[in-house]
């Protein structure tokens, strides 16, 4: 294979990493994921963009087999290289997780055990995991460490959780997933405790790492100018459905989607004086509108949307579930 | 002349640190010095930002302000009087007129109680409503915040990220505070929400006076919401004056960094500034951010650049300033 292969050639011959095939997720009967369908190609990123709520970490959760709990019920399909995860035995989780499924959580505070120190939160999953002898795997926390722009990491590898900044705790998250090296990371809204050149830092070192070994990243960002620096795919959801995705130069630059494009103004920038957002709330999970569940805040919503879900239709590059894309 | 709510004098605040282990130099014991020198003022009806670097004593900064930790060298009052030492009347009325929203919302939120209990405590606390008006008054803080009544049943753990969050502000909006002081209380919400709550603040601004210390990682949220900008870098302030003024004529190279780091739309992420952070615990002599400064003379090594006035209510911290404010 010539190394000059374009990246599209190369999704042609090799199957997507993770795919998606009408997933749909209920946690105590109430619907958090609907019929929720996409695919990411081996060495690509895609972000999860949306409202709060819309169900983002839920499909992290999911992925990464964290869900396999009473209450919550599953169907479709959810594929990671090739393997169905929805039917999967919780022996077979216990070799994907950590090993080739690495998450950075939402709330890195809360996901750090305060009774332990940070050296041992990085060195426990390297010695279990990749079976490093307790040097090794000081070294390897310390580099790690080091690679998330943490200074003096000596010392903070003796110091516990609560003796570092909000924005430590996650970068110290990071270096945890990154730890085992994992061929899909999932990054729930990595960077959103840090200021803006650690933040850039962060993206560039996954996006390496994802260019380097042919990994793959979901992030889920709020920040939609990051997501189209950051990620190649963008999907986006409200209320547990895609409302719209494919490339990010598509989704985020040519939107289609009455939703997106209420995202997209209420962009803050610089010099920005009013913002719009569209009136009223997302659905709660016992209440979901029928048809298209962003209807009631749409400002192009006709009979028919109130009546009917609207199909998510289109090629890859893009796909729109609406009755009246602009 | 207004009279100044909140005085920080010459605030320093360090932690002793564990010492010990073969690696370590032995020695007196190690300071972490999380501010070094701070002076902030900030009256009523002021709307102040606090940006900068992760871990550079943001968060310690609002500790101390909020009388939650006693500075170890200076003082920090509130109107007028040390903020450690408020007693009885004063000490309850400081407690109903500012509120604090943390940075680790989900942990500062009790898991056992469901989110009526949770925002209802300081209403009943503060006895501003009794009896079922309780109730109404903490559905119309959801409804605020743009959550469906639904939520009042649910517990922190069945709420996502975001909803958490908003659940934190509405409990600090419920004492009907004069001042919020909050940690990063917007990062993390999609953009939508976001704008909601930006709003929500302004307009509690407009029509009550509302005074803002806000932590945000955000310049757009920063320039929205508050006419004052403090900008930190290692335990200090670099820059402080009118939020426009700074973020359109940047006078110290980190506040231009900071900028230049800002996600733009479809734009290649930022080069990292290179060179080393300091570490807080062996400082550097002279400027601490000449390792990183793309203008640093040697004599920035050597002479540590006090916080000075520049003129039109600015100051800055730097021998090389960008735009001498005239
Ligand atoms: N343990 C739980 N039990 C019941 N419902 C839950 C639970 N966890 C989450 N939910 C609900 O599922 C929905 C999706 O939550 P999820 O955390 O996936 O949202 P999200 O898109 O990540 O939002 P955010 O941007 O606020 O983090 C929300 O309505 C949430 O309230
Ligand atoms: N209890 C503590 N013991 C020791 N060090 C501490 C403690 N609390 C904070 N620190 C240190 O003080 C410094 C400032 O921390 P602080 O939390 O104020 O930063 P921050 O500006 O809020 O950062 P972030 O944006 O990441 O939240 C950091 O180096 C942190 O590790
Ligand atoms: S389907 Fe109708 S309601 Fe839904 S987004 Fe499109 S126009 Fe709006
Ligand atoms: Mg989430
Ligand atoms: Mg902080």
């Amino acid at each position: 294979m010539s190394l000059q292969m374009s990246s599209s050639a190369v999704q042609a011959t090799s199957r997507p990493l993770v795919e998606l095939e009408d997933f749909s997720l209920w946690r105590q009967n109430r619907s958090v994921l609907d019929g929720l369908s996409f695919t990411l190609p081996k060495g690509q990123n895609l972000a999860l963009v949306g409202e709060s709520g819309a169900g983002k970490s839920t499909i992290g959760l999911a992925l990464m087999g964290l869900l396999q709990s009473q209450g919550v019920k599953m169907a479709g399909r959810a594929r990671f290289d090739g393997q169905d995860l929805v039917s999967l035995n919780a022996r077979a989780w216990n070799g994907l997780r950590g090993r080739r499924l690495g998450m950075i959580f939402q709330d890195a505070g809360a996901a750090l055990d305060p009774c332990f120190t940070i050296g041992h939160h990085l060195a426990f999953p390297l010695r279990r995991l990749l079976g490093l002898s307790s040097r090794q795997a000081t070294e390897r926390a310390l580099a790690l460490l080091e690679s998330v722009g943490i200074n003096d990491a000596k010392a903070r590898l003796k110091a516990y959780p609560h003796e570092l900044s909000g924005g430590m705790q996650q970068r110290v998250m990071i270096g945890i997933a990154l730890a085992c090296e994992p061929d899909l990371l999932i990054a729930d809204e990595p960077t959103s405790a840090l200021d803006v050149t650690i933040q850039a830092q962060i993206v560039r070192l996954i996006q390496d790492r994802v260019r380097m070994q042919g990994a793959s990243c979901i992030f889920v960002l709020h920040d939609l100018a990051l997501a189209s620096q950051a990620c190649e795919r963008i999907v986006v959801l409200y209320a547990g459905q895609v409302m719209e995705a494919g490339l990010a130069e598509v989704v985020l630059g040519r939107s289609r989607h009455p939703y997106t494009q209420a995202l997209k103004s209420c962009v803050i920038e610089l010099d920005t004086a009013a913002l719009e957002p569209p009136p009223g709330a997302a659905p709660s999970l016992d209440r979901m509108p029928s048809g298209c569940r962003f209807a009631p805040r749409c400002p192009r919503a006709s009979e028919r949307c109130t009546a009917e879900k609207p199909p998510l239709q289109g090629t890859e590059a893009h796909q729109i579930a609406c009755w009246h894309p602009g | 002349m207004t009279a100044l709510l909140f005085e920080l004098l010459d605030v320093e605040k360090s932690y002793e640190l564990r010492g010990g282990g073969a690696a370590f130099r032995p020695g007196p014991k190690r300071r972490l010095r999380a501010l070094d020198g701070v002076r902030l003022t900030v009256a009523r009806g002021d709307s102040v930002a606090l940006v900068g670097e992760s871990g550079s004593g943001k968060s310690t900064l609002l500790r101390v302000l909020m009388g939650l930790t006693s500075p170890t060298d200076g003082r920090a009052l509130y109107g007028g009087q040390d903020v450690t030492q408020l007693k009885g009347e004063r000490r309850a009325a400081f407690q109903r007129e500012v509120a604090m929203v943390y940075q680790d919302a989900r942990g500062s939120l009790n898991p056992r109680l469901p989110v009526l209990d949770l925002i209802a405590e300081p209403i009943r606390h503060h006895k501003l409503r009794a009896g079922p008006a309780v109730r109404d008054r903490v559905l119309e803080l959801l409804d605020q915040v743009g959550l469906p009544a639904a939520t009042l049943k649910r517990y922190p753990s069945q709420l996502s990220g975001g909803q958490v969050r908003r659940v934190a502000i509405a409990r600090a909006l419920a004492s009907e505070p004069l001042t919020i002081v909050a940690d990063e209380a917007v990062s993390g919400l999609d953009v939508s929400t976001q704008a909601q709550l930006l709003n929500l603040l302004v307009e509690l601004q407009r029509r009550m006076g509302l005074t803002l210390i806000f932590i945000t990682h955000d310049l757009g949220v920063a320039s929205f919401l508050c006419d004052q900008i403090a900008v930190m870098y290692l335990g200090r302030i670099v820059e402080t004056g009118p939020t426009r003024a700074i973020l359109e004529r940047p006078a110290h190279p980190y506040t231009q960094a900071l900028l230049n780091a800002q996600p733009r739309f479809f734009a290649p992420i930022a080069q990292p500034l290179q060179g080393e952070i300091p570490s807080p615990i062996d400082l550097p002599p002279g400027c601490r951010f000449a390792g990183r400064c793309p203008r640093a003379v040697p004599a920035c090594r050597e002479d540590d650049p006090a916080l000075m006035p520049s003129g039109q209510g600015r100051a800055v911290a730097c021998i090389r300033p960008l735009t001498a404010a005239a």
